[in-house]
């Protein structure tokens, strides 16, 4: 029962991590239909900036996670404009092979600088390593804080796009492009403001990582970011409580599998597990049915 | 004044608006008639800056808007109601009035004219909270309609109001048409229900094939033979 309830906390916190990259994903194929699978590597980059944040500027965690999300953002922003908007009349599968061209480059221009050996994450403040016993269960205190600051980001979105201008702008746009244009939205700026948003969370995913796991290296982000493509799919792809409950479930699944079975069955028994959804619930466990648009 | 010139349009290579002209009056109601697939629908996409024109421009009050984005012309006070009514399915009423009024700052007069709308169309007050998408026809075609009146626009663009809706609802959505007219705005409907336009339209174009073969007076066109025969049913 104890380990029990370990396991759940240690799959709460690796589910946050992977919620934060998931809703990356699913805000933009929601707003223009792509599966951006340069996102898992801008999560690697976050881990990277955190880790240079820490180590090289010295700067505290808190600080190196907005200036990882800050620097994210500008590069999801980046990728969105250089990359992707030129292609905007193309057809999805020449912006899909773009996307992974773009994956492909920052992982080899990132082992180009930094090297393939993998890297530790500098020590945190004590703080991090407190643990908490509540009954038999032994709490850590880097748990409480890689769930806290995931569910104050997802409050944080939440906000965003339920109650801002820009929000609603981007509710529109992912609804109806033309008529958002009607309405005097600029379509193309909430598409950058988008990845802004999904990028920054990919940012802040990357540092909580490094926290959690300790180690990074350039090619970290490609499985968390299959994963979380997972569970956005597992979800319903373009729906943000969808990624949230993908997220979680996948981290949770991953934790107890690894835990009671073995850690070589966790990837398979997660991506079974979408497989059975997909059969079940084509568009997901919120989507309500076929809306795709080709 | 809103104004097209000499305005032709591909979509690759179909030519599907060929050298068209037209002009809307202050305060006018004038309707474009057509049989489906004339290029009405096109017209007012070009108009409204969600098509880019081949050749040919687009003028309000003598200005220029040719190359003007889409919310550049929603700036200078044009709104349009598109074909199929397009509201957001999966806001709410309220959410879809209010991004009507998206780029006015104004909250006073967002205030009026939200409450001016919903005296307009009171089926639309008692949804507020309902997603746009479980809306019948007619209340959509009502939604869309009151959502660009909330850009509290000079010109208004109405793609098919009546398209797809039972008789009655019809003639009260004509209407409510005539009654946004009265108040000030003028208006350019396009109808493949052409008795019913006529009837409300100060002035007509008739449009086949890409070209205006057609235009005069509402009185004038819903007395002219060969429009009663392709248009009017008898
Ligand atoms: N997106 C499009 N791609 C290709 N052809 C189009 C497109 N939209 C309209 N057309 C063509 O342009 C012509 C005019 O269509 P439309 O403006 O929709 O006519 P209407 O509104 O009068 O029914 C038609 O021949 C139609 O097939
Ligand atoms: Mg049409």
């Amino acid at each position: 029962m104890d380990q029990l309830a370990q396991q759940l906390i240690n799959g709460l916190s690796l589910g946050s991590i992977y919620a934060l990259i998931a809703l990356g994903y699913t805000m933009v194929y929601g707003i223009i239909q792509l599966i951006n699978f340069a996102h898992g590597d801008v999560y690697m980059v976050g881990a990277y900036v955190g880790f240079a944040s820490m180590a090289i500027l010295g700067l505290g965690v808190f600080e190196s996670l907005a200036l990882a999300m800050v620097t994210c953002m500008i590069l999801g922003v980046v990728i969105e404009r250089v990359a992707y908007k030129p292609l905007r009349n193309s057809t999805r599968i020449a912006v899909l092979i773009t996307a992974i061209g773009v994956s492909l480059l920052l992982e080899y221009v990132m082992l180009y600088f930094v090297g393939a050996a993998v890297r530790s994450y500098p020590p945190l403040p004590d703080y991090f390593n407190a643990q908490f016993a509540v009954g038999g269960v032994v709490i850590s205190a880097k748990s409480l804080i890689i769930i806290g600051v995931s569910v104050a980001l997802m409050i944080g979105l939440q906000f965003i796009v339920q109650k801002t201008r820009i929000g609603k702008a981007m509710r529109a746009v992912s609804q109806d492009a033309d008529a958002a244009r009607l309405m005097g939205i600029n379509v193309d700026n909430t598409i950058s403001f988008t990845f802004a948003l999904g990028s920054a969370l990919a940012g802040a995913a990357g540092v909580l990582v490094g926290i959690y796991y300790n180690t990074i290296n350039p090619l970290m982000g490609i499985m968390p970011g299959l994963k979380a493509f997972v569970a956005a799919v597992f979800g319903g792809i373009g729906l943000i409580p969808g990624a949230l409950i993908g997220g979680y479930f996948i981290g949770v699944t991953e934790t107890l599998v690894s835990g009671y079975f073995s850690s070589l069955l966790q990837d398979a028994v997660v991506f079974a597990i979408l497989i059975l959804v997909l059969i079940f619930k084509p568009a997901g466990l919120l989507g309500k049915n076929v809306r795709e648009k080709v | 004044m809103f104004e097209i010139r000499d305005l032709h349009v591909h979509f690759g290579g179909i030519h599907a608006i060929k050298g068209i002209s037209l002009s809307v009056e202050d305060g006018e109601i004038v309707t474009l008639i057509g049989a489906n697939g004339a290029g009405k629908t096109t017209t007012l996409r070009t108009a409204s800056g969600l098509k880019a024109p081949t050749t040919g421009s687009i003028w309000i009050d003598g200005k220029d808007i040719t190359k003007a984005s889409p919310q550049d012309r929603v700036k200078m006070g044009l709104s349009h109601v598109p074909e199929g009514r397009r509201v957001f399915p999966r806001l709410t009423v309220l959410e879809n009035l209010e991004l009507g009024a998206y780029l006015r700052r104004d909250r006073a007069g967002i205030a009026a004219d939200l409450a001016d709308v919903y005296a307009r169309f009171p089926v639309l007050a008692e949804r507020t909270k309902q997603t746009a998408g479980t809306l019948s026809g007619g209340e959509q075609q009502m939604l869309a309609m009151g959502r660009a009146l909330m850009a509290r626009p000079r010109i208004l663009l109405l793609d098919e109001p009546s398209m797809g809706l039972a008789p009655l609802l019809v003639q009260m959505i004509f209407d409510i048409v005539k009654g946004i007219n009265e108040t000030g705005t003028t208006i350019l409907l396009v109808e493949q229900n052409a008795n019913m336009a006529l009837q409300i339209a100060h002035r007509a174009y008739v449009m086949e094939t890409g070209s205006i073969v057609a235009q005069g007076t509402a009185a004038e066109l819903a007395q002219t033979e060969d429009i009663k025969k392709a248009y009017l049913g008898g």
